[in-house]
């Protein structure tokens, strides 16, 4: 029995020893994935492009803010997150990292005092980051971005959340790879380095792999079979880029390019947060680079390598049949459609190339979450001004014409017309978005 | 009171068609450029938004769209011996108002004349002889050739996105298109937009009178298109809102369309809106101008603008106003033919049959502004100015722009104008007429010509413009030919009834009813000094760093809509200014 006590005694001390060491013991940090020669120096503009690639600017600028000063909300369902300033202020910036310091953030989410960073820093994906990226990256930093004081506001989560040395232990589950970039063998310059941009910098992941149960990334990579099949955001739905049915694999790889270059194309236009990706990230990504992403996206479709077939026969469907009939004891949802929609998207739904988005089968449309499509209904959307496509496109909303019943009758027609098959939409789901405070 | 703002390259007058396009050349060679705009600033959304724009009472009625005549109009008379009063209404002729200009509002038809009309007087005397000019005519020619032109007729055309079929490739005449045409270096942009039932019947009827019709060419696009800046329209759904309104569907050719959204990313541009230029400014030896005096409504008060090179691009009436409040030329006097500024003021001579259909359904709600079949058969180029007794011609188009129930309801003669009886005559002709229009020539004439009225000021304390403008005999006679043309073709169509408007001898300008914004003239471009305003390069004879667009430049009117020559003469001034005033500023000629 004695024996037994203090056996537990010493399981007990331990497990103390244990958790302060988890607590208190310093992270190791990640070095550099390969050793650069001595004089290595990035090229002119190298560390702005691996910016643009990584999208710095976009999480860590606040609505009207200085670039890079922080302080912007990133809403998680554990609360707000806010991003700190990574201008090189000394005081209030990131002025005295080293550069060990600054790989450590990107590579293991950790400050130069040890504190765990909140994953919305998606260094789960950024760990892939080359170290001339990396190199570029910081020299960036420190010398191209002017240093801004700006104290941002300390991010708060609710317990037991606000724990942060609990990420030590969900690092260890979600980023615990061996760190830089693996090509894969056999495949052509192409493919990898879209494989690099989707994989590292561009964190396509952070958004369009689903979650597993502990909030992290179900795939990081394209040896998870969930990899980039869909998310959810802020109660968006990310879309699958994977599935026979996804914009990367029915559009031909020309057209996911100009998608990504200017936001628009033949199908389609972004919307919501990946407009936001193409106005401040993929616009200023080379041609060739976005083709470089268009094409491994292709490369890793779950559907296998379609040949890009001729369009078919355009099919009249029933919804475009009774459009075009527009009969009088019409159901509201199409009446709707007819009345504030169909001048651009016409009766078949189709819209037109580059400006007014197909309707039928419509990713935003369908997607799991409603949320988009009623974002749009009620608030409308613009698309960004892009080099190659200028023109600020912008759709109205009709939050001031149309009632929550409506919206609902107009978004569920949408969800099933055409070819479209995605469940209904009521009108609670409208009135919980249109009471959402506007940014 | 005064403020002075930071020395510019270049200033431009206005930001519609020309302003944007002079913006936008000019801003790829790095200069620094400011537009200022008396408007305010519009784009597609908010501004003419779905379903706010197409308020007809608001717009088609009382011109919501338009220069309000309290801050800007012009006084007419129609001869030296009236006392010209105050345009307190509009009526026959609509300036608009705001970013994108008269560009926002127009209905899309876009022309390039006809191989005669660039050299109107060398054609007549060749011809004819000059015996059959009137005395009072100020014709002239085009001080630049249609060849010269033909590339930036085609590279505004591209630009602003235009539906039509070509009828003459290079000399090639291809079937459906205008025979008569001047030949093309190249297919339209877009293929023609789809006719209407009234144009297609018209076509048929015209076809079988032995005349060439054609799908009508205009700035409304029949599919998606992206220019060369990149801009972008969609497809237009027909909605028959175009005249008056700014579209809503990115459908119509307009700045916001095809130029603006790219030239706003210049970081060599900037525009400045309600800012309304008061005069340009001379260098003491009155050689060239300094910049541009303008009052910002913002703050109240009154801007220097420095430049180097002042671009007046403005609407026609206005660049006109302000070369007579700037002392840019010498005003024209019409007592002793001297001057230029002003001289040879013209407008447009139309009219046209409307024909009842008892059991014919048009379906008027469905049009654009640039809708429907027209014939070229009696265009300039084909007439025998010495055998019918005019010198002129004209386009005619059958095609409905919309079905408006406040403006557009075509009743037969003798229908009540309102109450019961006006409403059954509605019942029973909505949707059973449509007309024919003849869209003419107008020449240039002695008594009609602008200058500044001693009598009245605006708000801002300038004396108003003053028009003196009054029909002349040979543009009627070119009128009453092409009704006696038009009369049997629309006979053959077996109409219920039909009835005619075309001027008849003595009409006299009437300023209530509306009739065309093709103000032309006042700022004429041409080989003398004497009797044009700017050289062949659209820049100011007596102040080389001034450079004057628009219609003003066209010594007498064409049979056309005049935005294809305002768009083509506009590239043609820009890349003279590109490839040689820049490089050396003087007098170009």
């Amino acid at each position: 029995m004695k024996k037994l006590v203090r056996v537990l005694g010493v399981l007990v001390v331990l497990g103390i020893i244990a958790l302060l060491a988890f607590i208190f013991v310093p992270v190791q940090r990640t070095g550099p994935a390969t050793q650069l020669a001595a004089d290595f120096k990035p090229a002119k503009g190298q560390g702005e492009y691996v910016m643009r690639a990584g999208d710095c600017l976009a999480c860590h600028t606040n609505e009207g803010g200085k670039p890079f000063a922080g302080g912007r909300a990133i809403q998680s369902p554990m609360g707000a997150i806010w991003t700190t300033n990574i201008t090189p202020d000394k005081e209030t910036g990131i002025g005295n990292w080293s550069l060990d310091d600054f790989r450590a953030a990107l590579y293991d989410g950790v400050t130069p005092n040890g504190t765990h960073l909140y994953p919305a820093m998606p260094y789960e994906n950024y760990r892939k980051m080359s170290e001339e990226d990396i190199v570029a990256l910081y020299d960036y930093f420190m010398n191209e971005v002017e240093p801004v004081s700006n104290k941002v506001e300390e991010t708060k989560l609710a317990f037991p959340f606000n724990l942060r040395f609990g990420l030590r232990a969900w690092n260890w589950l979600a980023a615990n790879y061996e760190p830089g970039f693996k090509p894969t063998q056999g495949q052509d310059e192409q493919f990898n380095r879209g494989k690099y941009l989707v994989e590292g910098a561009g964190h396509c992941a952070a958004c369009h792999s689903p979650r597993n149960l502990f909030m992290a990334q179900d795939g990081i990579d394209d040896t998870s079979k969930a990899f980039l099949t869909g998310g959810e955001i802020d109660g968006y739905t990310a879309p699958d880029l994977r599935g026979p049915e996804s914009g990367p694999q029915k559009w031909t790889t020309e057209q996911t390019a100009a998608y990504l270059a200017t936001a628009r194309n033949a199908h389609s236009t972004a919307t919501g947060e990946m407009m936001l990706v193409v106005r401040d990230s993929l616009q200023y990504l080379t041609k060739e680079d976005n083709m470089a992403i268009a094409a491994y996206l292709k490369k890793i479709g779950t559907g296998g390598e379609k040949a890009a077939t001729a369009p078919a026969e355009p099919v009249v469907t029933e919804t475009e049949k009774m459009l075009t009939e527009a009969k009088a004891d019409m159901p509201l949802g199409p009446r709707l459609y007819l009345d504030n929609c169909g001048g651009c998207h016409l009766v078949n739904g189709k819209g037109a190339a580059e400006i007014f988005p197909e309707l039928d089968d419509n990713s935003l449309v369908t997607a799991k979450s409603p949320k988009g499509l009623i974002s749009v209904i009620l608030h409308g959307a613009e698309l960004p001004s892009t080099a190659d496509r200028p023109m600020k496109v912008r759709m109205q909303g009709y939050d001031n014409r149309l009632s929550d019943e409506e919206v609902a009758a107009l978004a569920t027609f949408l969800r099933e017309g055409w070819t479209n098959k995605a469940p209904a939409v009521s009108a609670a789901d409208v009135k919980a978005i249109r009471d959402l405070p506007k940014h | 009171m005064a403020r002075t703002e930071k020395k510019k390259d270049v200033v431009i007058v206005g930001l519609g068609w020309t302003g944007s396009i002079l913006g936008m050349e000019l801003a790829q060679d790095g200069l620094e450029i400011v537009a200022l705009e008396r408007g305010h600033d519009q784009n597609t959304v908010p501004n003419f938004q779905y379903p706010n724009m197409i308020d007809e009472l608001k717009y088609g009625v009382r011109l919501g769209m338009m220069q309000k005549p309290h801050n800007s109009t012009v006084t007419i008379r129609r001869d030296v011996n009236e006392t010209a009063l105050p345009y307190r209404s509009l009526g026959s002729f609509l300036p608009g108002i705001g970013v994108g200009g008269a560009g926002t509002h127009w209905n899309g038809l876009n022309w390039r004349p006809q191989l005669s009309e660039y050299r109107l007087r060398s054609h007549v005397e060749e011809r004819w002889g000059a015996g059959i000019i009137p005395e009072d005519m100020h014709l002239q020619d085009y001080p630049v050739t249609y060849d010269e032109l033909e590339p930036f007729f085609d590279r505004f055309e591209h630009v602003a996105g235009i539906s039509g079929m070509a009828g003459n490739v290079k000399g090639k005449i291809i079937e459906g298109g205008n025979p008569f045409e001047a030949p093309r270096s190249r297919e339209y942009p877009m293929p023609a937009m789809p006719t209407t039932w009234d144009g297609a019947k018209f076509a048929e009827a015209a076809k079988a009178a032995g005349c060439h019709p054609f799908p009508s060419p205009g700035g409304i696009a029949s599919q998606a298109y992206v220019n060369e800046y990149g801009m972008q329209m969609g497809p237009c759904n027909h909605c028959g809102f175009c005249e008056r309104y700014g579209c809503y569907n990115y459908s119509k050719s307009s700045p916001q369309t095809a130029i603006l959204d790219a030239l706003k990313r210049k970081p060599n541009f900037e525009y400045r809106t309600e800012a309304d230029v008061l005069r340009v400014e001379m260098a003491a030896d009155g050689k060239t101008a300094t910049g541009v005096t303008y009052y910002d409504y913002k703050t109240g008060e009154e801007v220097f603008q420095p430049a180097d090179l002042v671009i007046l691009a403005a609407y026609q009436l206005h660049n006109v106003h302000l070369m007579l409040l700037s002392g840019i030329g010498k005003p024209y006097d019409p007592a002793t033919g001297e001057g230029t500024t002003g001289r040879s003021y013209a407008y447009q001579m139309n009219g046209g049959y409307t024909l009842f259909f008892k059991d014919e359904h048009f379906n008027p709600f469905i049009g654009t502004g640039a809708n429907g079949m027209s014939i070229d058969d009696f265009g300039m180029d084909n007439i025998d100015f010495g055998r019918e007794g005019f010198i002129g011609g004209a386009y005619w188009r059958s095609g409905q722009t919309n079905g408006q129930p406040i403006r557009s309801m075509s009743l037969p003669k003798g229908s009540p104008s309102w109450g019961a009886g006006w409403k059954e005559a509605v019942g029973e002709w909505y949707g059973h007429s449509m007309s024919i229009g003849s869209h003419g020539s107008h020449m240039s004439y002695r008594g009609n010509f602008l200058d500044l009225d001693p009598t009245y000021k605006d708000p801002l304390g300038r004396p108003l413009m003053r028009m003196t403008f009054n029909w002349n005999p040979n543009d009627i006679r070119m009128t009453q030919f092409m009704k006696s043309k038009m009369e049997p073709i629309a006979q053959s169509m077996n109409p219920t009834s039909m009835q005619e408007g075309f001027k008849k001898e003595g009409a006299m300008y009437d300023v209530r009813p509306y009739q065309t914004t093709h103000n032309v003239g006042g700022s004429v471009m041409g080989a003398d000094p004497k009797t044009s305003a700017v050289n062949r390069y659209l820049q100011a004879w007596d102040k080389h760093n001034i450079f004057v667009l628009g219609a003003g430049a066209f010594p007498q009117n064409t049979q056309y809509n005049p935005t294809g020559m305002v768009g083509g003469l506009a590239y043609w001034a820009a890349h003279a200014i590109r490839t040689d005033y820049l490089r050396n500023p003087r007098p170009l000629v």
